[in-house]
């Protein structure tokens, strides 16, 4: 039955390997649904968040997946709209990909809510000036968009399409995609960009909060451009991470190296209107606010080594490696400049969550630090080992990698 | 005054640090008039439901020159870009055009807690557990004010409940306008030593609205111009010194030279 459901001509491992594979995944879930049950069960109490760190974990790994799952949208804006049809070989990995980190996040913020039941709240009496309203219209609507897009992928399975209707259906989905993408693209400029106006809306944290561009802070545009920056990497380290696990070569080097181009041609543009945005925030924005920015590096391990960290070691010579052609094409380079592109874009939303909330704004009040729970581990571990799980059953029983059949010879 | 037309309020409080004993009547009459249930075994300070907290804070000179200020902290009860009123993402946040109050409406609030991490004074607090309280306490709770359920925001709000039985007490007379004497929070009621003032800072003849204008008058973080209507009160230089970053800094240089 296994090997029905395999797509023809590519090489699966034996089943029971499959199986020893998923098994711990799978337990990883179990723990990680225990975790969010009793959250939901017994409540927040289960958590190490409190009135001060009112956020924690969850909202910041949410941030960091949701950057890294912006690869789905960005190749399908280059794929059906730009016509760059060299990502047509990662498509279909971008989805699933995009697929994980979205719905992963939205569950894990179903639990992170206290009254999860009240979420259709948000577009009942939607309040229009706030940053999480279109957070959540938009979430929700692009991973509307993402199901019907991994749907065809789905549907091209060896045995679902052997249903006539199915086939039909993939057939419209598929004519539909380029409508799709430009959706996707347009409700994906907006979560982006609404996941880092939450913060830099908050004008009581000064530590956060940014000038306006338009009717959007700063930080908008500065997390529409990181997650563009962070999506093409993601899917150049995921795509690597499956090839070195499954024994195969699964896309051509020129794709790999593309990735890696477009990761840094974005960020070295985020890179620079970083640069130019934190120097107005140093020297004008919070010391208007009665807030010296220097003393935001004095406190605790958040030292200026944080903004170097962001700015330069995974910011600026990343960038730089990925722009140079005979670099980013040795995968030695390549790799590793994208682990540092992720990396400095988890960074970023970590400093903006956390440190965010561990500084004082009154002067009597103090620094805070916060361990999460391991309820709030488990729980976010079940968004992983859904993912491993989803990815793993996805690269099994569909056709993820095109070019796979021809790129047969071992790796 | 016409009677059909309500007078649009500002109301406020004036604190005079300088008074100030740091007693905590004011928490306990807050947490008694409000319903706030006294919390799990497991509740600390961070995580414990208080409208109030009071700071204790010191000058740095040593024995027998060193000063303490207590400084009770709630909602500021901010005017201007109310931080936690446009973050909040179903409306559960509402500042009242007629009093100028900032209200928590508990019924609509998600608990996503995104008006917390807004707030600048972290005068919003978290309803972690379920509301207990022991037994046979709950026959002396309030009976104008509704407990709130776990997984949702609370935080002062002036006693509403108080607002709302003397908007009943004027409506009896036929009349729209409240009296002031029938408005005055717990916190304010309970203090000892009268140190905090409450009333409209529109009636420039009231007790708050002179005293939020005299010289010893300040708010805490008010350059970051949200306009708070919780105004402080002290004549020691330092303690006003507090009010933000930047001026605590600048005190910190001159002693150090």
């Amino acid at each position: 039955m296994d090997k029905l459901l395999i797509t023809r001509g590519v090489q699966r491992s034996p089943f029971w390997k499959f199986i020893l594979w998923i098994l711990p995944w799978a337990m990883l879930l179990a723990w990680g649904l225990y975790g969010a049950y009793l959250c939901l069960a017994e409540g927040l109490n289960q958590t190490n968040m409190d009135n001060r760190f009112a956020f924690g974990l969850w909202i910041y790994l949410d941030l960091t997946v949701i950057a890294f799952g912006a690869g789905a949208f960005f190749t399908g804006f280059l794929l059906y709209i730009l016509k760059r049809h060299e990502l047509k070989s990662v498509i279909n990995s971008a989805v699933v990909l995009g697929l994980i980190c979205y719905s992963g996040a939205i569950v894990v913020l179903m639990v992170d809510v206290g009254q999860p039941l009240r979420a259709w709240f948000t577009f009942w009496h939607p309040n229009v000036h706030s940053m999480l309203t279109e957070v959540t219209f938009c979430l929700t609507l692009y991973l509307t968009v993402l199901i019907l897009e991994y749907a065809p992928i789905v549907m091209k399975n060896r045995q679902i399409r052997k249903v006539p209707s199915y086939l039909v259906f993939e057939f419209n989905l598929h004519k539909l995609m380029v409508v799709f993408a430009g959706v996707g693209a347009f409700l994906s400029f907006f979560h982006q960009g609404s996941l880092g106006g939450l913060y830099g809306v908050l004008r009581g944290r000064p530590f956060a909060f940014r000038e306006d561009l338009g009717i959007w802070p700063s930080t908008f545009f500065l997390f529409v451009l990181s997650a563009m920056a962070a999506g093409p990497s993601f899917v150049l380290l995921t795509t690597w991470l499956v090839e070195k696990l499954s024994k195969k070569r699964l896309v051509k080097r020129e794709t790999m190296s593309y990735l890696g181009k477009l990761s840094g041609v974005m960020l070295i543009i985020y890179i620079l209107f970083k640069s130019v945005d934190t120097l107005i925030w140093i020297n004008s924005t919070s010391p208007s606010s009665g807030f010296p920015a220097f003393e935001y590096y004095d406190r605790a391990a958040f030292g200026t080594w944080v903004l170097f960290a962001e700015v330069v070691l995974f910011g600026l010579l990343p960038a730089l490696v990925l722009l140079r052609k005979k670099l980013r094409e040795r995968m030695v380079w390549l790799i590793p400049s994208a682990v540092f592109v992720l990396a400095g874009v988890a960074l970023n939303r970590f400093v903006l969550t956390i440190q965010t909330l561990a500084l004082p704004t009154l002067v009597f009040d103090e620094f805070l630090s916060y361990m999460p729970s391991w309820q709030e581990v488990a729980t976010f571990s079940m968004v992983i080992a859904y993912g491993v799980l989803l990815y793993s059953l996805s690269f099994r029983y569909l056709h993820l990698f095109p070019q796979e059949r021809e790129l047969t010879q071992p790796y | 005054m016409d009677q059909t037309t309500v007078k649009k309020s500002r109301y406020g409080m004036a604190i005079d640090l300088d008074r100030c004993t740091g007693c905590g009547a004011c928490l306990i009459a807050c947490a008694v008039e409000n319903n706030v249930s006294p919390g799990q075994p497991k509740v600390n300070e961070r995580n414990g439901t208080t409208w109030m907290r009071v700071f204790e804070v010191q000058d740095g000179r040593p024995f027998p020159d060193a000063q303490t200020a207590f400084i009770p902290m709630m909602c500021q009860q901010c005017e201007v870009e109310t931080p936690c009123v446009s973050v909040c993402p179903q409306n559960a946040v509402e500042v009242d055009p007629e009093t100028g109050i900032v209200g928590q409406i508990p019924q609509r609030c998600l608990g996503c807690r995104y008006c917390m991490t807004a707030c600048p004074y972290h005068a919003r607090y978290y309803n972690w557990w379920d509301p207990k309280w022991p037994d046979g306490m709950e026959k002396a709770l309030n009976p104008d004010v509704a407990p709130r359920m776990r997984g949702v925001v609370e935080k002062c709000n002036f006693c509403h409940g108080r607002l709302h039985e003397a908007r009943a007490r004027a409506a009896a007379q036929g009349s729209r306008q409240i009296n002031p004497s029938d408005y005055i929070p717990a916190c304010v009621e309970a203090c000892p030593v009268q140190a905090i003032a409450f009333g409209d800072l529109n009636d420039e003849s009231t007790d708050v609205a002179l005293l939020a204008r005299s010289e010893r008058a300040f708010r805490f973080l008010a350059r970051l111009g949200t306009e708070t209507k919780v105004y402080y009160l002290s004549g020691r230089d330092w303690v006003r010194r507090l009010a933000d970053r930047e001026l605590a800094r600048s005190k910190k240089e001159t002693l150090h030279g």
